[in-house]
């Protein structure tokens, strides 16, 4: 377990009931990363998150969160990392000060009031400061709990699909949040399921059944799924896919408006197949580079949600 | 790292915080132990008067007279009319409208006269044996002091031959008899126990329910803070409960209160803290508000009917007795009624200060051993 490993965890285990939710799973998040963490719903992001910050008890496994032992050390754990849930869980019924300053208090902050004044300016919420938090809308709540979980200068962020069900421009705006405090030296986990959140980060861990399928620096994916990627324009695109589904040698056809990327494992079948479209002489054909969507797209589909949604939806072929 | 009076103290003031916003939960804390006081304190009545009585006469006379006066006189009976026969005084007590129906045979003061021993019957709905209970034990009192009035000069030799010897019944602590003086303080453990058991077990579910309640354990707090900094908002709620019920119980109720202050605020005060820890046991084995309610409830009924306040706890067998002797509010409820009607003191009221203790401890050892700092 090194110096510069945020967190690092060996075979994490654990069971609700009967039911295993994260399986002998391992990662190390290097100190200043954004690292992504995908994965369809309940697939143990949630679970994976709350053993790294003490939260919850694996059954097995062993590791390290800047430098404290997860089973052992919860208690300093929680002292240097910010937690953000994926469900709103600050007091809707407290005001946004009572909020950020209940949780000051939590943490024996010195300078408490000049602190909260300046979470608050920082969210340009001053003069909202004595408004109850559950009348804020999803944007501000995520902004207000991502303040809380920053107030008290934590080294390690773990954020819980902080971005789930807030509206593109709060979205981008929060990234930008993430980028700033990234630069600053925090090492940020994040899970989510938004395809343009994964790119952002600088390294990804996919699982599924609470199994890593594959991790890595996020350029590598592409190569470590392993697919070859083209894009298609042309007439009769409808048409177009619903033969490609069929052919030998294309694994993947996901269409994006009036433009399909055609996808395979197989890079020689998939060129043979592309060679004779080519010859038909309709459509456009392009040689795709990076490919870090198609990935995802492929991997939810090799792994189907446990719920039953999204996965085969978005999967395509 | 111990434990910290500033975690601590932020959580109770968060609670605060959130005790005065919920205005409905806070007005119920205070509004409804009172409205429960004056309810019950005037309604409930163990020893009723005034019950509805027919009389079926075939005879009457002077003796008759006398009689049917001096049971009227007794406030045990009102007479609301007179029927004619058998079947209409079956029928009126069969639908309830009358408790009793009062027989006079034909003849009767002719056989009073005559020293025949003539008999009245009286017909008494006891399908509630405590409505008709003490009207007919009080009978028989009524009917002898009343012929010995009426019966005089040549009739004296056939009225009732008083016993060889006299029984006089002291009636201590309560001697008139009051329902009141038995009922309010004995509600006060009812009440405490209604609303300390069940806020508490709501306020702590509240927290996991929302997801507040993973917040709260990210951060260094440690289960005690969050404990105690919960519960203390709702030891003051009781005291203010208790101190507006013994100024009603005082004022409104006239119920005296005899014994030693101390003793009653150490019992108080266990009694306080004991439910406080029954709610925060509700509270980790619930996952939602609704569960924690109904759970709270359920403990209310053994609480009222096997704890001595609805009805004697000497009368239940011993098993039930045992259920009973578990149940805090019994021992609370002696320690009221013997501080409070008694005149007792500290030492009066010892066991049931160890009753109180005992279980205690051993609720706050499965509630800290439920509790944890985790989610799982």
């Amino acid at each position: 377990m090194t110096a510069d490993l945020a967190i690092s965890v060996r075979g994490l285990t654990k069971d609700f009931g009967s039911h295993r939710v994260v399986d002998h799973f391992d990662m190390d998040v290097p100190k200043g990363a954004i690292y992504g963490f995908l994965g369809p719903n309940g697939s143990g992001k949630t679970t994976t998150i709350r053993m790294m910050c003490g939260l919850l008890t694996p059954e097995s496994g062993t590791g390290q969160c800047l430098g404290f032992d997860i089973i052992r050390e919860a208690q300093q754990i929680k002292e240097h990392v910010g937690y953000m849930t994926q469900k709103f869980s600050l007091y809707e019924d407290l005001t946004i000060r009572e909020n950020l300053d209940f949780i000051a208090r939590m943490y024996r902050m010195k300078d408490r009031s000049a602190k909260v004044s300046a979470a608050l300016a920082d969210l340009g919420l001053t003069n909202r400061a004595g408004q109850l938090a559950g009348t804020l809308s999803g944007g501000w709540k995520q902004r207000l709990a991502l303040a809380a979980a920053m107030l008290h200068g934590p080294q390690l962020l773990l954020l819980d699909e902080p971005t789930a069900g807030v509206d593109p421009k709060a979205r981008r705006d929060f990234w930008d949040e993430i980028r700033r405090l990234s630069a600053q030296g925090v090492t940020v986990l994040v899970s989510t399921h938004y395809m343009d959140e994964a790119v952002q980060c600088d390294f990804i861990a996919y699982i599924a059944y609470g199994k890593k399928l594959i991790s890595g620096p996020a350029g590598d994916i592409p190569a470590l799924v392993g697919l070859t990627t083209w894009r298609v324009e042309g007439p009769d695109i409808s048409g177009l896919e619903a033969r490609l589904r069929k052919t030998p040698g294309v694994d993947q056809v996901a269409r994006f408006g009036a433009v399909l990327h055609v996808s395979g494992k197989d890079k020689a079948a998939l060129a043979q197949v592309v060679a004779t479209e080519r010859a038909q002489g309709l459509h456009q054909w392009h040689e795709q580079a990076g490919g870090l969507e198609e990935a995802f797209i492929y991997l939810m589909a090799g792994a189907p949600d446990t719920l039953g949604n999204d996965g085969a939806a978005a999967g395509g072929a | 790292m111990g434990f910290s009076f500033a975690r601590f103290s932020a959580v109770l003031v968060k609670e605060f915080i959130q005790m005065r916003r919920d205005r409905i939960t806070f007005g119920m804390m205070i509004g409804i132990p009172i409205m429960q006081l004056f309810l019950f304190g005037f309604a409930i009545n163990s020893d009723p008067k005034h019950l509805p009585t027919l009389v079926e006469m075939a005879d009457q006379g002077p003796i008759t007279r006398a009689m049917l006066m001096a049971m009227k006189t007794s406030d045990y009976f009102a007479f609301e009319g007179i029927v004619t026969d058998r079947e209409a005084g079956d029928r009126a007590l069969r639908d309830g409208s009358a408790n009793f129906v009062a027989v006079i045979p034909p003849g009767f003061e002719r056989d009073v006269i005559r020293g025949l021993s003539p008999q009245i019957l009286l017909a008494a709905d006891a399908s509630d044996p405590s409505a008709a209970g003490n009207a007919v034990a009080a009978l028989s009192g009524i009917v002898s002091t009343a012929m010995a009035q009426t019966l005089t000069g040549p009739l004296r030799a056939t009225a009732p031959s008083p016993a060889p010897f006299s029984v006089t019944v002291h009636k201590q602590f309560n001697p008139e008899g009051r329902t009141a003086t038995n009922i309010v303080p004995g509600l006060l453990a009812i009440i405490l126990s209604m609303t300390m058991v069940m806020i508490t077990a709501v306020a702590i579910v509240r927290e996991s329910e929302k997801g507040t309640m993973e917040t709260l354990i990210a951060t260094p707090v440690r289960p005690a803070e969050v404990m105690l900094g919960k519960i203390t908002p709702y030891i003051l709620v009781g005291y203010v409960q208790t101190l507006v019920f013994l100024l009603a119980a005082r004022v409104i109720f006239d119920v005296p209160f005899l014994g030693s202050r101390l003793a009653f605020f150490t019992g108080f005060n266990l009694y306080i803290v004991v439910n406080l820890a029954l709610g925060f046991l509700i509270s980790t084995v619930t996952r939602s508000q609704m569960q924690a309610m109904q759970i709270s409830f359920f403990t209310l009924l053994p609480t009222i009917l096997l704890s001595g306040f609805m009805f004697p706890f000497a009368g239940m067998p011993g098993w039930a007795q045992v259920i009973g002797n578990a149940i805090p509010a019994t021992h609370f409820l002696r320690i009221t009624r013997k501080v409070m009607l008694k005149g007792a003191g500290l030492a009066d009221i010892s066991h049931d200060l160890a009753a109180i203790g005992l279980i205690m401890l051993v609720i706050v050892a499965v509630a800290l051993k439920r509790y944890r700092q985790t989610l799982d």
